[in-house]
């Protein structure tokens, strides 16, 4: 039966990425000086794991660089080599090359052969000389093909015979075997040997019963018994000796050519009971005495459970489940969500008798769908901690480069978000902290210039608020000079230079597509990705960036994301015929609207004074060209005011209806993006309603300024007098 | 049908069993229209849609079809006719299109669906060149069955052109008049 | 159906051996550690061990000292899976109790061949 086992390549990548993680994590420890005795252990263990797996699915290049890294390792662990900021260099530079190793097997492409090549070399340079470069022997692989059936490595007997060449003796083999008294205690039976005889080759068997004591000094646990076996045919010496090999030090054996055997009396007395030559049986051998160890068996034996969270334990209470179920069952979620606010649009409808019970129903069973709505959101949360521990190395091989010490310090890792968020907060998350040490933090002599301890301290924490996860990057650095920063806006167009900014607006303006405040765009946080790429994607996420700064003291960047993609907490609005969902995240306030305050500013576009501010407000129909029902523009009813990019919008409404949670439907999947509108969703009565988007609505509003000014432009100038937007279209 | 019957209308090679494909056709202004039946996925009675802003005329909305938010384009208008009131006979034709390198589901108003017919390759004619006067990509063919012509309508090109890649408030669709008038 | 413990800290390997055997009519049953082992061990009869060696909190050869403590599993056979072919450990396994061991990597011809030994 040849097995395919090309079904375990996929768990074994992933349990070898995670063991990667481990030996990370722990070779940072290590270099921090902060590291536990179990903390080499746990890195050799990670390496070992990945060895055996390579071997028996024949990655042969990861097998070897794990053989060798393990090696290193255990000598560490040994005591014989001390983990020297160098050697934790050269294991790191070794968890890179087996990452990259793992990657390419995984897609199926060539290996880097020479960096891995230059990786073990650097390693097998560490080796002692209790443990040279020759002994770094190449684990076997499994053999693909039928092997012979004793798959123990065969190990030479006891030289008792003599040793005569493994010629195969057409006449066969003669063996005396006697058990030890206590062989059966190690779980061997000898019968199950004798069958394993007999499937080599014709075996006659006489057993020797001569020490087996009388009925009451029998003891049913030890073996009395030996035999002499006769076994015909052509197996091997090595064949024979194998049957025996678990049982090496348990017995007396000897294996003679058949042809010409003497036939030996039976072997000498019976060895004492106490134990025979071999291994003496105390439980609490702390070593073999072959090649001492001095460190205890620690490793081995914790003793109990000694606190701290271990790896395997979180495995004790969870199962892998494909990523394509869970999100079949959240899918299901949202139709029963759908479906549970018809039925109670129905029964508001409803007047027969009996209906007050048909809406407690009902009412139970919106918080019946609401509580297992939650339950399978959940399942696809991850803890954030997920993505923070890239940045321990990260921060390390970064402040490294750029001559500069940090700190970093993790809090609130559990905080659970979904698992796409997740993935797609990592890059702009990356992006966040390479920038706060490109950046924010000084180097150490601008720091003690400042007064300040020469490491800097970087801050990644993450909290739930109110329905939302909130990730606060922060340093404690030279914070974000605003003067600096509007200079180069200027310098760079990207606002006019009489233009008048508030504070906030003018941190914003780092998120502008083209600024950059680096002379020579540093490759570290630089090139191709900037700021702007940042809160687009946050953006995508249907989350906000916020910018809090002091100069000389630091920044904080603080990243507010929902809690999950497909449903949002949305704000029901009527504007003529048509609803549409504004999303809970986007809404500052709503104020009733009065029509005093509402001015148009050189008969374009139209602002709201509200209290001391100025917000441009926006007619939706305006913006989507709408040529329905143009009735008469309210400029009573209620304005919305709602946030966007770092901007803020005004937009008409005639009604709040209700709020909700809403299930997302994408427009996109059969039709295509719309500007404005980040989705669609099923409303009770079975309509469908748009769900708008702040940031597209701010754009399309300048766009439409613009179409208002130029069409403005182009008019004689004896109409231009008293034309009032809106009108056009 | 039988492929004896097709036999008379044959001006070319005579091989009428060879490649002969199903087709569904619709009427839009006295037209006869058809699309492969495989791209047909359900024919609805009209209901309201929801209207998206800043799309072409001829795109009229969204539907919801059991969970899935589907377009609705009209197609005299994409054809640059004027529209119609839509009446109980007025169609829905759904359609599984190939655009913007996957595949998608939109739905198709039209004045009322008419047959199912076989189709060979060989009753399938390239259209004429009408020069620059009528665009003609969307056409696949033309076919003459049981006299009548049939306006066989390349689906996916009529939906890629200018529908997707399309932004903010594009300009009026570029006519599209059929290549024959009654 | 003969009942057989795995036990392995590698997610892949317990896959992999429960497969295998499971396909030949075992039953399994798994453990990640020592401490599992010997928890579940307690509450079924197993009539083969098949234990890893490296492991957290408790390693191979200590559990099969600790099984060998239990009555009902003085004589049952245990096998130690381990990568290394070194005399010392397979000294160090027996001196534990252990009846054998099978050298990673191993395909599962030879995983079940072994098996067969020691399990009527």
């Amino acid at each position: 039966m040849a097995m395919d086992l090309t079904q375990f390549h996929q768990i074994f990548f992933e349990e070898s990425l995670e063991g990667i993680a481990t030996m990370e994590a722990g070779l940072l420890a290590l270099a921090a000086g902060g590291a536990e005795a179990e903390t080499v252990n746990d890195i050799f263990r990670a390496a070992h794991s990945i060895k055996g797996g390579a071997a028996t699915f024949a990655f042969t290049e990861i097998a070897h660089l794990t053989h060798v890294m393990e090696t290193l390792l255990d000598e560490v662990r040994a005591g014989h080599t001390e983990p020297t900021p160098a050697v934790v260099e050269a294991l790191l530079a070794g968890v890179d090359c087996l990452r990259a190793l793992l990657q390419a097997q995984k897609l199926g492409v060539a290996a880097d052969e020479a960096r891995r090549a230059t990786v073990e070399s650097r390693l097998i340079g560490f080796l002692g000389a209790a443990n040279p470069a020759g002994q770094a022997t190449t684990p076997t692989a499994a053999t693909p093909s039928a092997p012979t059936p004793t798959a123990a490595v065969a190990t030479p007997l006891a030289p008792d015979t003599p040793s005569t060449p493994d010629t195969n003796n057409a006449s066969g083999w003669r063996i005396h075997f006697r058990p030890h008294r206590h062989l059966m205690q190690s779980g061997n039976d000898p019968l199950r040997i004798l069958q394993e005889l007999r499937r080599l080759g014709e075996a006659r068997i006489v057993a020797d019963t001569s020490a087996l004591p009388g009925l009451h000094g029998l003891d049913p646990e030890d073996c009395y018994l030996s035999w002499r076996i006769d076994l015909l045919g052509s197996p091997s010496r090595a064949e024979v000796a194998d049957c025996f090999a678990w049982v090496e030090g348990d017995c007396d054996l000897d294996i003679s050519p058949l042809a010409g055997a003497p036939d030996l009396p039976a072997l000498a007395s019976p060895p004492s009971p106490g134990g025979p030559s071999g291994l003496p049986r105390s439980s609490a051998s702390p070593a073999s005495p072959a090649s001492p160890k001095p460190s205890a068996p620690g490793p081995a034996t914790p003793a109990g459970a000694e606190g701290g969270w271990t790896p395997g334990l979180d495995r004790l209470t969870s199962i892998r489940v494909e990523i394509d179920k869970v999100d079949a069952l959240i899918n299901m979620m949202g139709e029963l969500v759908i479906t549970q606010a018809m039925l109670n649009q129905l029964s508001e409808q409803l007047e027969i008798a009996g209906v007050e019970k048909l809406r407690d129903g009902l009412a139970q069973l919106a918080r019946n769908t609401r509580m297992l709505q939650e339950s399978a959101m959940g399942i696809r949360m991850l803890p954030i901690g997920v993505s923070f521990k890239r940045f321990p190395r990260l921060v390390h091989d970064l402040s490294e480069r750029l001559g500069k010490k940090a700190l970093l310090r993790l809090s609130g890792e559990q905080t659970e978000l979904d698992k796409t968020v997740l993935e797609k907060i990592s890059d702009p998350l990356v992006h966040l902290v390479r920038n706060a040490l490109d950046h924010g933090i000084e180097l150490p002599a601008a720091r003690r210039a400042a007064g300040k301890p020469e490491q800097g301290l970087l801050t990644l924490n993450a909290f739930h608020q109110g329905g939302n996860i909130i990730i606060e990057v922060s340093d404690d650095g030279a914070g974000i000079d605003r003067e600096r920063v509007l200079a180069h806006a200027r310098a760079r167009g990207l606002i006019k230079d009489d233009e008048i900014l508030t504070e906030d607006r003018i941190l914003d303006l780092i998120f502008l597509p083209g600024f950059t405040t680096s002379h020579t765009v540093s490759d570290v946080s630089g090139r191709g990705v900037g700021m702007d790429v940042v809160r687009k994607n946050i953006k995508d996420l249907g989350g906000v960036v916020e910018i809090r700064t002091t100069p000389g003291q630091g920044t904080t960047f603080r990243v507010r994301l929902p809690l999950t993609l497909s449903i949002l907490d949305g704000q029901l609005v009527r504007v003529g015929e048509e609803i549409y969902i504004l999303p809970l995240i986007s809404i500052v306030e709503s104020v009733q609207v009065d029509p005093r305050q509402l001015k148009s500013v050189a008969s374009r576009s139209e602002v709201y004074r509200l209290r001391n501010d100025y917000i441009p407000v926006a007619r939706l129909r305006d913006l989507f060209h709408s040529v329905s029902d143009r009735a008469a523009l309210r400029d009573d009813g209620l304005l919305v005011i709602a946030e966007g990019d770092g901007q803020r919008i005004g937009l008409f409404v005639d009604d709040l209806l209700s709020q909700q949670q809403i299930v997302i439907k994408s427009l996109e999947t059969n039709y295509q993006r719309v500007e404005g509108i980040s989705g669609a969703t099923i409303l009770g009565d079975g309509r469908v309603a748009l769900i708008l988007d702040v940031a597209g609505l701010i754009a399309l509003s300048k766009g439409w300024n613009k179409e208002t000014s130029d069409a403005l432009r182009d008019l004689p100038v004896s109409d231009r007098q008293g034309a009032t937007p809106g009108v056009l279209t | 049908m039988t492929s004896a019957a097709y036999a008379g209308t044959l001006t070319q090679s005579a091989d009428d069993t060879e490649g002969k494909e199903q087709y569904l056709s619709f009427i839009i202004a006295n037209e006869e229209y058809a699309v492969e039946i495989l791209r047909v996925q359900e024919i609805k009675g009209w209901d309201s849609v929801t209207e998206i802003p800043n799309t072409p005329p001829y795109v009229l909305g969204v539907m919801n079809m059991r969970g899935t938010i589907v377009p609705i384009i009209d197609l005299r208008l994409r054809f640059g006719l004027k529209t119609v009131e839509y009446k109980s006979t007025t169609v829905v034709i759904v359609l599984k299109v190939h655009a913007g390198g996957r595949e998608r589901v939109m739905g198709f108003v039209v004045d009322a669906v008419s047959d199912v017919y076989d189709i060979g390759r060989a009753q399938h004619k390239p259209p004429p060149d009408f020069g620059t006067a009528v665009e003609t990509r969307f056409l696949r063919g033309l076919a003459t069955v049981e006299d009548k012509m049939i306006i066989l309508i390349d689906i996916d090109y009529l939906v890629d052109v200018d529908l997707l890649g399309a932004g903010v408030a594009p300009p009026p669709a570029p006519t599209l008049a059929p290549p024959l008038v009654a | 159906m003969a009942c057989i413990l795995t036990v392995d800290d590698s997610a892949t390997m317990r896959q992999m051996l429960t497969f295998t055997l499971e396909t030949a009519g075992y039953q399994v049953i798994e453990a990640v550690n020592g401490t599992e082992a010997l928890a579940k061990a307690g509450q079924v009869r197993a009539d083969l061990v098949l234990t890893d060696v490296n492991m957290p909190l408790m390693d191979g050869i200590t559990l099969i000292r600790e099984l060998r403590k239990l009555p009902q599993y003085r004589f049952t056979p245990m096998l130690m899976l381990t990568t290394e072919s070194s005399p010392e450990k397979k000294q160090e396994g027996k001196a534990a109790g252990a009846t054998g061991w099978l050298v990673k990597p191993f395909n599962p011809e030879q995983l079940l061949a072994t098996i067969r030994k020691v399990l009527p």
